[in-house]
Order: structure tokens, then C-alpha cells, then sequence
């Protein structure tokens, strides 16, 4: 059956990348998304305790990026907006983020699918985000599935 | 720092966790905060109510981060979260205990690195999983300490 949103023509969206956005990464607010989570976890909350791993400084808890974005403009969808959800998110740690360091974050629709849901159809997008360092290191990639229906 | 947990320490089967988190609808305003997303169903009970929803529930991405807690934590100050994923299958409302659990799926060497994949999730208290997952981390080995 065809789709009623994600049309051929909305599909051709896949691919659209978001402008990179670049944050810096302050201790204080790493320590406040630890204190947020409820994460002792001396590295994420000391400095002290921190320096002296092989870390060398406070880095940031997994899901620390969620609170750097870079959203992608106007994904068309020809559906009326009613609601959102977040379907989950699959992510890769190649390097520590680190206080001080510089991140540029960009997102890249890779996926916009259709299915049949209990309350009509459910339309599926997929983000990948890469968080790159000052250093043009990849630090993390994650991939977020947001479902509207 | 606590206790490190070894490559040779881990098993097909061996428990990670729990860890019991207990949210609050004043820790949903605090990660709304410090994570940015500021959407109303996770702090306006009433606009949640008009949502359809049972009342404020929690961030999706704030039960990832009790998860990515539960692995960090296991993977200790030596190791390394390498992969974590997480799918929200049910809803969590503050005011109920949520418990981050998981087991040990594999184990092998692959580029050097000593590899432990775990099957992971969220559990309510009727121990419904509403959060499962998975997760792999790089543990330091006694043979190279």
C-alpha cells in the first residue's frame, strides 16, 4: 500500500544535513546535567578527583549531548501535526568529551518511513548527530528515531 | 572511585546492577534545564492531561541517561561505553521507583580491545521493562595490568 505522508516526494528529504553548530562544553554544565541525572560519578561532578585519571580532566556523561543540538530545518510532511514522540536513540563513543573542549555538533536526516499503528499511520525519522572536538575528532555519533503520529 | 571490574571478572549470564532511581517531578524541571528540552508533557500536569497522557512522564532521554549511569558505571573508571541503545517502549511518571538492570550477552577480543556486550533495560515496579536496550563496553584485563 502506498504511504500517505512519506511520499517519493518527501523521502527525497533523506540526506538533508542540519548547519553545525559549535558549543563549548563548561564544567559547571556538565556538573548540572550529572546533578540532573542523580550521577556521583566523581568523573562527571569532580575536578579534583577527575584530573587524576587518565581522563586528566571532568568529561561529560553519555547522554551529555542531548543538551547540544543542531536541528534540522523545515522536514516537510505533508500530515497534520498532532503528535510527537521519542522512539529511542542508538549511540557510539569514540573519544572522551572533555570541559573546555569545543564541539560542533550537525545532524543528517538518514531516514523518513512509514508504518501502520494502532491509531493510523506513524511516521518514523531518523537523525544521525555527530559531536566532533576542537581537534577534528569524532566523539560520539548518535542516532535518534523520532516517531509522529 | 569505586571498585574496577575486569575483563576475566565477567561472564555470559554475570548481573549488571541495579541501580534504583527514584524521579521526582522536581528532577524532570532539572533535567529539562540542563538538557534543554523544555516540552511540557515532562513538567505541566495539565497540559500533559490535555495530551491524553496519565499525567507528566519522564523524559525519554532522561531514562537513557539512568541506563547510560548503569553502564558507566559498570565499565568503571578503566573501561570504556562503547555502544549504548535504548528504545522507549512504555511510559515512567515520577512518584515510582525505576530500576536500571542488565546481563552480560558476550564477551570477546576484536581490534585489542576486551569487548563485553550486555542486554540492558528500565524496569517499573511491576517489573514490566519499559525501557529495554543494549550496550557494549571495552573492560581493562588483569593479563595487562
Amino acid at each position: 500500500m502506498a504511504n500517505k505522508y512519506v511520499t517519493d516526494e518527501a523521502r527525497k528529504q533523506i540526506g538533508k544535513v542540519s548547519e553545525p553548530r559549535t558549543y563549548e562544553v563548561e564544567r559547571g554544565a556538565i556538573r548540572r546535567f550529572a546533578e540532573a541525572i542523580e550521577d556521583p560519578n566523581p568523573l562527571f561532578n569532580s575536578e579534583h578527583d577527575a584530573r587524576k585519571t587518565r581522563f586528566g580532566a571532568m568529561i561529560a556523561p553519555p547522554t551529555f549531548c542531548r543538551s547540544m543540538g543542531a536541528p534540522i530545518p523545515n522536514i516537510r510532511l505533508d500530515m497534520p501535526a498532532l503528535r510527537g514522540l521519542d522512539g529511542g536513540s542508538d549511540w557510539e563513543y569514540f573519544v572522551p568529551i572533555r570541559a573546555g573542549d569545543r564541539i560542533t555538533v550537525q545532524s543528517r536526516l538518514v531516514d523518513l518511513r512509514e508504518a501502520a499503528g494502532r491509531l493510523g499511520p506513524m511516521v518514523f525519522t531518523v537523525v544521525e548527530t555527530t559531536y566532533t572536538n576542537q581537534f577534528g575528532e569524532v566523539c560520539v555519533i548518535q542516532r535518534s528515531t523520532g516517531i509522529r503520529y | 572511585m569505586a571498585k574496577q571490574i575486569y575483563f576475566e571478572d565477567v561472564d555470559v549470564g554475570t548481573e549488571v546492577g541495579p541501580l534504583e532511581k527514584n524521579p521526582t517531578t522536581q528532577q524532570l524541571v532539572r533535567y529539562a534545564g540542563a538538557s534543554g528540552d523544555f516540552y511540557q508533557i515532562h513538567y505541566d500536569k495539565d497540559f500533559a492531561l490535555g495530551n491524553g497522557l496519565p499525567g507528566v512522564i519522564l523524559h525519554g532521554a532522561l531514562k537513557n541517561a539512568f541506563l547510560g549511569h548503569l553502564m558507566t558505571d559498570f565499565a568503571g573508571e578503566h573501561g570504556w561505553l562503547r555502544k549504548l541503545g535504548v528504545q522507549y517502549r512504555g511510559m515512567d511518571q515520577p512518584g515510582a521507583k525505576v530500576v536500571a538492570r542488565g546481563k552480560v550477552s558476550k564477551k570477546y577480543t576484536e581490534g585489542g580491545h576486551h569487548m563485553v556486550d550486555c542486554e540492558i533495560w528500565l524496569e517499573n515496579a511491576n517489573g514490566e521493562k519499559t525501557t529495554p536496550g543494549s550496550a557494549t563496553v571495552i573492560l581493562p584485563s588483569r593479563a595487562e595490568s
